[in-house]
């Protein structure tokens, strides 16, 4: 595990925790690997759609650093805010990739870094809200050889 | 809002009109005597008129361009233009087989037709067409948009690092650009043109690489006929992709759809009347983007070359497909009131090299330009009996002369050269000049590599690419039409998953498949890797092109499309 490398200045406060991984080698996650990473935190507690949103390219231009920004709709008051937002990709030897959490006092749950791609693959963000809600979205990020323009 | 059978009709005015009393083939021009007066004529409709050029690709003077016999569409494009082409083209646009607009629109009966229409495009002629419809219009009314892929891949622009260009376009006094391949040119020298420039390049979709700091102003506004409109910049979302990211390394590109939406609604927020998209992204992105960005009115597309008679429409939004080489200016004029597009009328332009009169101002930089190159752009390196081209979702013609040469002159097993969409074609019995090849081959990463490559690999690279072009969702599509191959054979299914669209490699000099495990020496040219090494293509070609002196075209392709 590396720490990463950089996050915007704004959320840095906010991050207490992240993860990027990767082993050359390595047999690659799938998407039964994430299944069973939310599975360990969740159980069976199945996520709605909207309120979180996943700013990936959809071809990554250097699969080394490819910039990924998620942010939850939230009004991130006591009663009612984001706890925490985990970030899986299912086609690198490890499927964790980041896991922001937040309080009321961040103001708004986003956060931005860059991830290491080995492959194409799905990126999964899974928000947890205050009163244990989930909401989860996926996006495809292509990792290409490139070529050949126009 | 238009109807559609209005829209239809002002499309089609043009080709109608050129297409005349349905002459046969061949004989129709000369009986209907085009004139630069019918080729400029057009009922002015409206307030304010934009003018839209792309993909000029540094070509300062007339050319032939055939466009493809295929380009397939696929998910929701399939079927639908502009991935429609042939006499199916003709038949959906109704526009007579043999007509100039036959000629200039579809591959059909290319070589006899160009032998009667003549080459097509030329900055000189380009320019009287702007000059004449600016007098007419009045140039308070009209807005010239350029939507890149402008300063290379010709000689002299690689010479010059695309000063001939750049002072031939400023000439024309375009409003605004955005680009793409001109970021091949280096981020330095872009720089250094842009701050030279009397107009901006606009892209919303650049950022630095660290911060995310814009590196061009996203958008313009101008007042034009009472109307003001706000121009946004997108240029080639995939540049850093498709070229080499090395050579301008700071530069983060992408679609950035959220950041565009936010730049339409400041344009409106700024009182725009009318929202227009200078647009590099390639014409099925636009028309995904289209349907997916709210408050665009008009826009420009480029990057897959379409040329189309009339505009297509997404909801409210028109697209202006203009096609390559200077072919082609379309004229959009729009009837803005009450912050909306209340009718339009379109003509597709075509620029007939010998029925429009030269400007001279512009044919005098032109040949000031060329001079220099002379000796070098006319020189003859052999002939050809039969029709070579690129253009095409599969190998062309002149791509069998790249991929030939490679094989023999680099001494390889196989040979791998990029489909891109420039590059002209050359006639029957035509001799071929340096210049010719050039124009299918100058650009700023020419080297020509040899290498080893195992069968694995190859495979690798084929889907790859093909996923680039047929990826169902256009916003995962990489451009360029597919690799080209030499000494190797294999079917294509376009319709495919990644991974799974190539099949029967075969291995051409014995007719063994390809074994996944076995390194074969591999030649291939325009690298995006920084350092890689060899000779310039043009070389490899001229001296294959120099000893063997006769080209004859093959009939057969070792490429199969099946699952059609």
């Amino acid at each position: 595990m590396t720490s990463l490398t950089t996050v915007s200045r704004r959320d840095a406060l906010c991050l207490t925790a992240a993860a990027l991984a990767l082993a050359p080698g390595l047999a690659r996650a799938d998407a039964a690997a994430v299944e069973a990473e939310l599975r360990k935190l969740y159980g069976d507690k199945k996520p709605g759609s909207g309120k979180i949103r996943l700013d990936v390219p959809q071809i990554a231009e250097n699969g080394l650093v490819v910039p990924i920004s998620v942010e939850v709709e939230s009004p991130m008051t006591e009663k009612d805010h984001v706890k925490t937002v985990h970030v899986f990709a299912d086609g690198n030897p490890l499927p964790g990739i980041a896991s922001f959490r937040f309080t009321p006092a961040c103001g708004r749950a986003a956060a931005s870094t860059r991830m290491r791609l080995a492959q194409t693959q799905n990126i999964v963000a899974i928000a947890e809200m205050a009163d244990g809600s989930l909401f989860s979205t996926k996006s495809e990020v292509k990792v290409t050889i490139g070529g050949c323009g126009g | 809002m238009v109807s559609r059978r209005e829209l239809v009709q002002g499309g089609l005015a043009a080709s109608a009109l050129l297409a005349g009393s349905g002459l046969s083939a061949g004989r129709a021009f000369a009986q209907q005597k085009l004139t630069q007066g019918d080729i400029l004529r057009f009922e002015p409709l409206g307030n304010v008129t934009l003018l839209h050029v792309a993909d000029i690709h540094a070509q300062l003077v007339p050319t032939w361009f055939r466009e493809p016999s295929i380009n397939l569409g696929v998910g929701e494009a399939k079927g639908r233009v502009p991935h429609i082409t042939g006499k199916d083209f003709l038949d959906l646009y109704k526009i007579s087989a043999g007509s100039p607009m036959a000629y200039a629109l579809t591959s059909e009966d290319f070589a006899s037709l160009a032998k009667n229409y003549g080459r097509m495009g030329g900055l000189d002629r380009l320019a009287t067409i702007i000059k004449a419809i600016r007098a007419e219009r009045g140039d308070n009314r009209c807005l010239l948009l350029d939507c890149g892929d402008t300063w290379t891949n010709s000689w002299t622009s690689l010479q010059t690092k695309a000063q001939d260009i750049v002072d031939c376009m400023n000439l024309l006094k375009p409003d605004a650009m955005t680009a793409h391949w001109e970021f091949t040119l280096g981020a330095e020298r872009v720089e250094e043109i842009t701050r030279s420039l009397p107009f901006p390049l606009l892209a919303q979709n650049i950022r630095d690489t660290e911060f995310e700091d814009r590196v061009f102003e996203p958008r313009q506004m101008f007042e034009k006929g009472g109307v003001r409109i706000a121009v946004i910049g997108q240029a080639y979302p995939y540049t850093a992709i498709a070229n080499p990211r090395w050579m301008f390394p700071k530069w983060a590109f992408g679609l950035r759809e959220d950041e565009l939406q936010r730049q339409v609604e400041e344009a409106r927020g700024e009182g725009a009347d009318l929202v227009v998209l200078l647009s590099h992204n390639g014409f099925d992105i636009d028309h995904k983007m289209a349907g997916r960005v709210k408050g665009i009115d008009v826009i420009l597309t480029s990057h897959t070359h379409d040329a189309l008679p009339a505009p297509v429409t997404v909801g409210q939004t028109l697209l202006i497909a203009t096609g390559a080489n200077g072919k082609f200016i379309s004229r959009l004029d729009l009837d803005v009131r009450e912050k909306r597009v209340q009718g339009f009328r379109h003509r597709l332009i075509p620029i007939f090299s010998d029925a429009i009169e030269p400007d001279a101002e512009m044919a005098a930089l032109i040949a000031r330009h060329r001079a220099p190159y002379g000796q070098d752009l006319k020189r003859v390196l052999g002939r050809t009996e039969g029709l070579l081209y690129r253009r095409g979702n599969f190998q062309g013609s002149l791509d069998d002369v790249f991929t030939d040469a490679m094989l023999e002159v680099r001494d390889a097993e196989i040979s791998l050269s990029p489909g891109m969409r420039w590059g002209g074609s050359l006639l029957p019995g035509q001799d071929i000049t340096f210049e010719d090849i050039a124009n299918a081959s100058a650009m700023t990463y020419p080297q020509c590599y040899r290498t080893t490559m195992k069968g694995s690999m190859l495979k690798a690279i084929l889907e790859d690419i093909g996923d680039n072009i047929f990826n169902p969702d256009p916003y995962y599509q990489g451009g360029g039409d597919m690799v080209r191959v030499g000494g190797m054979g294999f079917s294509i299914n376009p319709f495919g998953t990644v991974g799974n669209r190539v099949s029967n490699m075969t291995f051409l000099k014995t007719g063994a498949p390809i074994d996944a495990s076995r390194d074969y020496v591999v030649a291939g040219w325009a690298s995006i890797n920084e350092g890689t090494q060899g000779p310039p293509i043009w070389d490899v070609v001229s001296q294959y092109l120099t000893a063997r002196k006769t080209i004859t075209p093959r009939n057969e392709s070792a490429v199969k499309v099946v699952g059609l």
